[in-house]
């Protein structure tokens, strides 16, 4: 490949792991992450490469498959968004004290903002802690430079080393000359060694006494040492600066006339920070001002703090992203000149995000709320949360925590004698992911909720990757498959049925039905089943289209945009009464069961 | 023209991420480095979403407030959401009935491409049709870093072996353009 292309930061990430010959990479998907295994798998089909690519069951089992593959002497990685790591942080933390043989790299996705995540936590600081290096690009191009980097530092000190990109670096698209791919010519070899790969806790107080020797020779390792990025005029003040804050400084210190006279230093191994780097950059200068996303990490591991100016400082805010307008006054206000004005908005917000029209789980939340009108409704991670727009979701947790706080609020009520409906909603990639041990826990507590599984045969909100019910893996190759009853059913769930929840008056009966049982039974599980409307890697039956529009009976009382929240449902100002936006509307036909004055009728094609 | 920033506003949905690939790619076909900025997750569901383009020297993938040259705005109401990006004269295309006021001397580009999607049969083809007007009303003037036939040529290899699709998409930049007089 000789042409510059476009690539996302994540489709370069993919290509550096493909130019760098890993073995195997393994990810569950969640933004912004999601494109980096999608890509390999790309890569991996254009090249024709023996390697194992696996969307795996969640963060903590692709973390665990690639490093069971770097202890047998492949290079491997898993790729997962910032909140992933989260649930992989067990055998993270515990691979830093054992090390690894072939080289191993953990990509955590950052997302200050945040945009698409719960928490704007940072997985630098997540490596801080576990004692593992962590590197952190600027650009897409550089993301691609450091996977290989990466490698290399892992193998020659055999440690895990983190990749931290952020949002602005996975989600930029960038012009990138690839490098050549040459396919590994390793095979796995295990050696046994118990004693470290299996080391009981006295072995594991000498591993680690071994990882800070580790971390102090990679402190000093020259490949990730930090970069003067402009000439050294001499300069009483200079800038430390990483990830795409670094590429923010860059422009605004040419367009404030500071490129020649303001040192900007590019830390591409926050950390550990390079010792001596620590030791003369407060000697070289009086004051540093320090720029990284999201928590000061760097700001953190300067010694003597007083000439520095971070985030502990105050001077830069400990919320939110770094945006270029807000590195462009703070470059200005450290040099002592004006910044130019930042124009403001002149409106905020705008539209909201809503589940799509035609999407199957706003029929699924309609339904909920006519079967328990004073339910407790908690909800999971996916594109259901925005079931919140439609009233059917009062609790967002995290990965699986549905299940959980949906028993959680059985046993809290039962103590004060009175149990309200509880239906909980989960998505199916979800439940796999996370959902099945706090089921489990829920039937051998006799926890009595509703638990409804929206089973739309994709992991939507990221992309359309597959589950484990689907049969098809990364890149399409066929898989097995995991039969999602079964599995409810072996749960020791009694009440398992499911229902398509586009046919709406059915599916209403059948919630109604579950909440029943859970009332007076136990826990009854719904499993909702209608492919995801966005979906084009779906390759079964789509339900039948039923063509909608709206009669002169239309009062324009909004019920049906209010409950019923499709976008396709637009309230005309001028003549008082509900329109179909036919731009938008899929003829899934299901409001033509929401209007309670019948104005929404079915017409022919 | 060294550098041109860009700044491409709609809501989920509307096929942003294709059009700001499709300029993205022919600044790269004319030798120019090009940055681009995405949104992903939860706003793509029929959210605001914006896309920033960089062709030229940049580092950083953001345009800052005040510095783009220009903004295609797909709905009418993103034109006061984003507009803040606008440096001074910078211009506007919007997908408006008709040209919105009070625009503090920002040339305006208005187009209906809602309806001319509707007439064409395709609602997915609304970005196309607005990056044919625009290329229509802007190029000539040297307002946009690329010509129409070098984004005709994008689109060609791009979508080289998706005979229909490439119909389509050309067939809606056209469209843009042939309602770009006057």
């Amino acid at each position: 490949m000789s042409e510059r292309m476009l690539l996302l930061g994540n489709e370069a990430m993919a290509h550096g792991l493909v130019e760098a010959g890993c073995n195997v990479v393994a990810s569950y998907p969640g933004t912004p992450a999601s494109e980096i295994l999608s890509g390999v798998a790309q890569w991996q089909a254009r090249y024709r490469l023996p390697m194992h690519v696996e969307w795996a069951v969640n963060e903590k089992v692709a973390l665990e498959i690639a490093y069971a593959a770097s202890q047998a002497g492949l290079r491997a990685a898993t790729a997962m968004k910032q909140v992933g790591l989260n649930v992989a942080s067990d055998p993270f933390m515990s691979a830093a004290y054992l090390g690894v043989k072939g080289g191993f790299l953990v990509i955590s996705a950052d997302d200050p903002g945040p945009h698409s995540s719960q928490t704007e936590q940072d997985s630098r600081l997540m490596a801080l802690s576990a004692k593992v290096p962590v590197l952190d690009p600027d650009s897409p191009e550089q993301a691609r430079e450091l996977v290989k980097i990466g490698f290399e530092l892992s193998e020659a000190f055999e440690i895990p080393v983190m990749l931290r990109p952020t949002t602005r670096v996975c989600h930029a698209n960038q012009d990138i000359l690839p490098g050549p791919v040459t396919p590994s010519d390793r095979t796995a070899v295990f050696e046994k060694n118990p004693s470290r790969w299996a080391a009981t806790p006295k072995f594991r107080h000498r591993l680690h006494l071994e990882l800070e020797e580790k971390l102090a020779k990679i402190a000093a390792w020259e490949p990730t040492a930090p970069r003067l990025l402009n000439p050294a005029a001499p300069a009483r003040r200079a800038i430390v600066a990483s990830g795409v804050a670094a590429a923010h400084a860059r422009d605004v210190l040419h367009d404030l006339g500071l490129w020649e006279t303001l040192p900007l230093w590019q830390v591409v191994q926050p950390y550990p920070l390079h010792s001596s780097f620590v030791a003369t950059i407060l000697e070289q200068y009086d004051e540093i001002l320090v720029l990284e996303e999201t928590t000061g990490v760097m700001e953190l591991q300067f010694a003597d703090r007083y000439r520095v100016k971070g985030k502990r400082s105050g001077f830069v805010p400990e919320v939110g992203e770094l945006s270029p307008e807000l590195i462009e006054g703070l470059i200005a206000s450290f040099a002592g000149i004006d910044a130019p004005e930042t124009p403001a908005p002149s409106a905020e917000g705008g539209r909201r995000p809503t589940l799509c029209p035609g999407c199957p789980h706003r029929a699924s939340f309609y339904a909920i709320k006519r079967a328990a009108p004073k339910g407790i409704f908690p909800s999971d991670i996916g594109c259901y949360t925005l079931g919140i727009n439609l009233g059917g979701v009062d609790t967002v947790l995290c990965m699986g925590a549905a299940v959980s706080q949906a028993a959680g609020f059985y046993h809290a009520h039962k103590l004060g004698g009175v149990v309200p409906d509880i239906v909980a909603t989960i998505g199916d990639s979800t439940f796999f992911h996370a959902g099945i041990p706090p089921l489990i826990d829920a039937v051998v507590q006799d926890a009595r909720f509703v638990l409804v599984i929206l089973d739309n045969a994709t992991t939507a909100m990221t992309g359309n990757q597959p589950t484990p019910a689907l049969g098809w893996g990364a890149g399409g190759v066929p898989t097995a498959t995991v039969d999602m009853e079964g599995l409810v059913k072996a749960c020791g769930v009694k009440f398992c049925k499911v229902g398509r929840p586009g046919n709406l008056s059915a599916f209403t009966d059948l919630m109604k039905e579950a909440v029943a049982f859970a009332r007076t039974e136990g826990l009854a599980v719904v499993i909702a089943r209608q492919p995801c409307v966005v979906d084009r890697t779906f390759k079964g039956d789509r339900p039948p289209r039923r063509k909608a529009a709206i009669s002169d009976a239309c009062n324009g009382c909004r019920y049906c945009t209010t409950q019923f929240e499709c976008p396709a449902l637009v309230y005309d100002e001028e003549e008082k009464r509900v329109v179909i936006d036919t731009l938008i509307c899929t003829d899934c036909g299901v409001c033509i069961d929401v209007c309670p004055r019948l104005a929404i009728e079915e017409v022919g094609q | 023209m060294t550098g041109q920033q860009l700044i491409i506003s709609g809501v989920g949905g509307q096929g942003i991420l294709f059009l700001t690939r499709i300029l993205a790619e022919t600044a790269i076909g004319q030798g120019m480095p090009v940055m681009t900025s995405e949104t992903h997750g939860m706003a793509q569901r029929g959210g605001v979403v914006i896309s920033h383009l960089k062709a030229g020297e940049f580092s950083s993938p953001l345009v800052r407030p005040g510095r783009a040259d220009g903004l295609i705005a797909m709905k009418e109401e993103n034109v006061a959401i984003h507009r803040h990006f606008l440096r001074p004269g910078g211009w506007i295309v919007v997908n408006a009935k008709a040209a919105p006021a009070d625009l503090d001397g920002h040339p305006v580009h208005a187009i209906d491409a809602d309806l001319l999607a509707l007439e064409l049969g395709n609602p997915q083809s609304l970005n196309l049709i607005l990056l044919g007007f625009s290329l229509a009303r802007l190029a000539a003037s040297g307002n946009l870093f690329c010509t129409a036939d070098q984004v005709i040529g994008t689109i060609e290899r791009r979508l080289a072996e998706k005979g229909k699709l490439r119909d389509a998409s050309l067939a809606a930049l056209r469209l843009g353009m042939e309602n770009a007089a006057g």
